[in-house]
């Protein structure tokens, strides 16, 4: 089966907020192999003038990717999950993520493309801080080998 | 981790410290752990292979995260990225043996922007093949 292009500009309901943890920025940036002060020792992060730990700035996938999977899983898009591959991601930011920010996500469907065979999911994912700041923008074109034109 | 660059210290074609960076089997397990990103491509075998996969490939987001590691090494505030965005043009094969995968991170100013900040266009190699296409960020410097 093929993607339905009518769900262009789709638009998901904003999700339950993610609170940012100390301990899983650690976590997440000791998984990456980083081990930059200002993602691990409070008083390093304070130096360069924040509250707290600031988060590495592909964090920000724990929580867009969460809301992009709602829109991937969608069963009016039609997309095979099984063998969707990632293709691009692109993160914009207003500020870093910081310890203590609850994380809500609105997700949009921007574009959906038929390109050789595969079907192409680009998602925008808006990161929203609780007071409705803005924090960062996520966008990942997802791509679902060799589905288009499969009989269904 | 250099803590003095400045806006004004580099020009267009500024070289960055490059990066070496190993991902191992345990490497790929820590990061689905701490991500939440389990799919089996990236850590069973035979279910990689069954989907016509080489072997068991790296997460993309794990690449990106390594290779951003050359841009927030090298400012002063790893906060200070603006942009940051990559295309995932060749998956990183790991092995299951001591090495794994090894990724060569390069970086270069690219753009000098007047608003304070920079573009700096990142080149990531495994076994001499280009694994990221297009992987630019945008910092702002002191």
């Amino acid at each position: 089966m093929s993607i339905n292009l009518a769900l262009i500009g789709k638009v998901y309901p904003i999700t339950s907020p993610y609170e940012v943890g100390r301990e899983k920025i650690r976590e997440f940036a000791t998984a990456i192999g980083d081990f930059n002060p200002a993602f691990h020792d409070v008083a390093a992060a304070q130096a360069l003038g924040y509250r707290d730990l600031i988060a590495p700035p592909t964090f920000a996938i724990l929580v867009t990717f969460r809301a992009a999977s709602i829109a991937m899983f969608d069963p009016e898009l039609g997309v095979d999950y099984s063998r969707v591959v990632h293709g691009e991601q692109r993160f914009t930011y207003a500020r870093p993520i910081i310890v203590g920010d609850r994380l809500a996500v609105v997700t949009t469907i921007e574009n959906l493309r038929v390109a050789a065979g595969n079907d192409m999911v680009t998602t925008r994912a808006e990161v929203f801080a609780h007071d409705g700041e803005l924090v960062v923008t996520a966008w990942s074109v997802t791509v679902a080998r060799g589905t288009a034109g499969e009989q269904s | 981790m250099t803590a003095s660059i400045t806006w004004a210290d580099v020009e267009v074609g500024t070289v960055l410290p490059e990066l070496t960076v190993q991902l191992r089997r345990v490497d790929l397990v820590k990061y689905a752990g701490a991500s939440g990103d389990f799919n089996p491509i990236h850590w069973n075998e035979s279910f990689a292979v069954a989907v016509g996969l080489p072997d068991i490939i790296a997460h993309g987001m794990l690449t990106m995260a390594s290779a951003g590691r050359i841009v927030t090494d090298w400012a002063v505030d790893p906060g200070a990225v603006l942009e940051y965005g990559v295309r995932f043009t060749r998956p990183v094969v790991v092995p299951n043996d001591d090495d794994g995968a090894t990724l060569q991170i390069t970086a270069v100013v690219g753009e000098k922007r007047d608003d304070g900040t920079v573009r700096v266009d990142i080149t990531a190699k495994c076994l001499d093949a280009t694994v990221l296409g297009k992987a630019q960020a945008v910092v702002r410097l002191a």
